[in-house]
């Protein structure tokens, strides 16, 4: 192995390791802490032995705590690994996973879900995913065709779409009224509160495989960011890889959104801050988004259970108020 | 001397407008090859044509005498080496991290490089005089050094011919003639087919085996320099007034504008 690919591979393995700790950190915090404490060796009691001996503290970790740890996990790999890709895919620095209206499709089906009376899951997931399915095949339809997924094409249309999306969802909400309101709002602000192991595990099945497939398309990245024509010229099939890339993350991140609404920043500010600190190689990003955002977002949720006084509040308000400012951060220090 | 890529009746259009009109050439091996014409004469057509990128309207792209179109990607990348014209100035790559990207088409999936391909990557940079900056991010050089790594992206290709999309324009001259001695070198010493787009007719007369103008998607001239720089194909090629003599600093022609004030042209 060169010295550089030894390098390459050092880096990879001491920032994924670094993360993973990180991440494995975070999720024990995540599990011990809530409405009532408990040890870290009561977590390890109950998850890895036979229990801590106390059906209320197993339940409490079993089928509350470890789900949501879970669920926020994958929710944050998901988001930030969608920024990142589309980051690459569109070369502007402003893209997210929401920004082709995908996340606007799932929050109409979500918000029809909820005023037909539909369950949370799996009900309301089931509308929210195909609103974003919806979404997805209208946006590759109105950008490709002849000249098959051209960047602005899909971003002009990505930004209509998401306006479109709006515009119905506020209309939805004019017309609902009672507890149904307040329902529609709290999945609009991104809510962990409903997780469920199964439907965790569903979404593991589902999202594992995308990351895997990221990561293998991961030095293509990296060449699209010289220029389709230079990267075709290095025998990259541009067309394939984007659109493949283009179907594997907006299915991850419609199936994300259907579990947990919409929650913003995630996807712009963890690949922004870990381009600042390992640099612009998507081999060694990819892994790195997968752990740190899922790091960040069990953080967020964290503090969105136990912040208040009294019950807890959306995830997505959390991930704002934090990613907002530390997003304006790295952008004044990278203009430095 | 056989071709390194030949050219038979090749038409391209954008949707509804013909852009080159019935093309026959042919470039042959170790050749520096230059195609010179007027603003929209289908100059950079021709060069993505030539790298596959753009899809023909009909006629035939020869490499090797292989049709373009039976070639795959990769194999087609381990041939032709393309230098876009457009300048990537925010990348966030370092030199050597970009030219040893030129090595994609022998690496698998992931790219992981091998020892040879960073010895490959290593003579690149050192061959377009890079080796001071190759630490260096891309964005931090000047627009000379940063079109010298594009170059020396594509020598770490290995190709057999390596096409240029305009690589002297917005440069100054030191640095114009650093890129077309860069080129001059590739031909000699490696025995590359090089063929080029440029503006600049009298730096074209200085280096070119051969010239190629185009006008119209049409071929107006081809051949060697003596035969292309000419007053009377030129100043019809280009629509205006101008005359060409020996070039003092060398056995090539010059090509000299004239202001379109006559007075002015006679009493300078």
């Amino acid at each position: 192995m060169t010295p550089r690919a030894s390098s390459l591979f050092v880096k990879m393995t001491v920032v994924s390791l670094v993360l993973l700790l990180l991440l494995v950190a975070v999720m024990a915090a995540g599990l011990a802490m809530g409405s009532s404490g408990t040890r870290l060796d009561s977590i390890w009691t109950s998850l890895f032995a036979n229990g801590t001996g106390h059906a209320m503290e197993d339940a409490i970790i079993w089928r509350i705590r470890f789900p949501r740890v879970l669920l926020a996990a994958l929710v944050g790999a998901a988001l930030s690994l969608g920024g990142l890709v589309f980051q690459a895919l569109l070369k502007n620095p402003l893209a997210e996973p929401y920004i082709l209206g995908i996340s606007g499709g799932a929050a109409i089906g979500a918000i029809i879900g909820i005023i037909l009376g539909l369950s949370r899951i799996p009900g309301v997931s089931l509308t929210a995913f195909a609103g974003s399915l919806v979404t997805l095949v209208l946006i590759i339809f109105i950008s490709s065709g002849r000249a098959v997924v051209v960047k602005d094409a899909l971003l002009l249309s990505g930004v209509m779409v998401n306006a479109f999306c709006t515009a119905v969802i506020m209309f939805l909400l004019s017309i609902t009224q009672d507890n149904r309101l307040h329902n529609i709002i709290f999945w609009l602000m991104g809510d962990l509160s409903a997780s469920q192991i199964q439907h965790v595990g569903m979404l593991a099945v589902i999202l594992l495989p995308c990351f895997i497939a990221i990561f293998i398309y991961s030095n293509r990245m990296n060449l699209l960011l010289l220029g389709s024509d230079m990267a075709t010229s290095m025998g990259v099939p541009v067309r394939r890889v984007t659109l493949v890339l283009l179907v594997i993350t907006s299915l991850m991140i419609s199936v994300t959104v259907s579990q947990c609404g919409l929650i913003g920043f995630v996807g712009l500010v963890i690949p922004h801050l870990l381009r600042l600190l390992c640099g612009p190689d998507h081999r060694i990003l990819v892994p790195g988004c997968v752990l740190g955002g899922g790091a960040y977002m069990v953080v967020c949720d964290l503090l969105a259970r136990v912040l208040p006084p009294q019950g807890e509040m959306p995830g997505g308000v959390i991930t704002a108020m934090i990613g907002a400012p530390l997003f304006i951060f790295l952008l004044r220090r990278s203009k430095g | 001397m056989s071709p390194a890529i030949r050219i038979h009746r090749l038409h391209c259009a954008y949707p509804q407008t013909p852009v080159l009109r019935d093309l026959t050439f042919q470039v042959d091996r170790g050749e520096l090859f230059i195609i010179i014409g007027p603003n929209g004469s289908g100059k950079t057509t021709l060069i993505k044509a030539l790298a596959g990128l753009l899809s023909i309207s009909s006629g035939e792209i020869f490499f090797k005498e292989r049709s373009l179109k039976h070639y795959k990607q990769k194999d087609l990348a381990r041939n032709i080496a393309y230098v876009a014209q457009a300048d990537i100035a925010d990348s966030p790559f370092t030199v050597q991290e970009m030219v040893l990207m030129g090595r994609t088409p022998y690496l698998g999936i992931l790219g992981l490089d091998s020892r040879a391909d960073l010895e490959i990557a290593r003579q690149a940079i050192a061959f377009t005089g890079l080796s001071h900056l190759a630490g260096r991010r891309l964005s931090s050089l000047s627009g000379g050094e940063r079109q010298r790594a594009y170059i020396a992206r594509a020598i770490c290709q290995h190709p057999e011919l390596i096409l240029l999309d305009e690589p002297t324009a917005a440069l100054d001259l030191s640095h114009q003639i650093r890129i077309m001695d860069l080129m001059e070198r590739m031909k000699t010493a490696q025995g590359t087919s090089v063929v080029m787009v440029s503006h600049d007719i009298n730096l074209a007369a200085m280096y070119a085996d051969r010239l190629l103008l185009l006008v119209d998607g049409r071929m107006a001239a081809c051949g060697p320099p003596s035969q292309v720089i000419d007053e009377r194909i030129l100043s019809q090629a280009y629509d205006c007034g101008l005359l060409v003599d020996s070039s003092p600093a060398g056995p090539w022609l010059r090509v000299n504008l004239m202001r379109n004030d006559p007075e002015q042209n006679a009493e300078t």
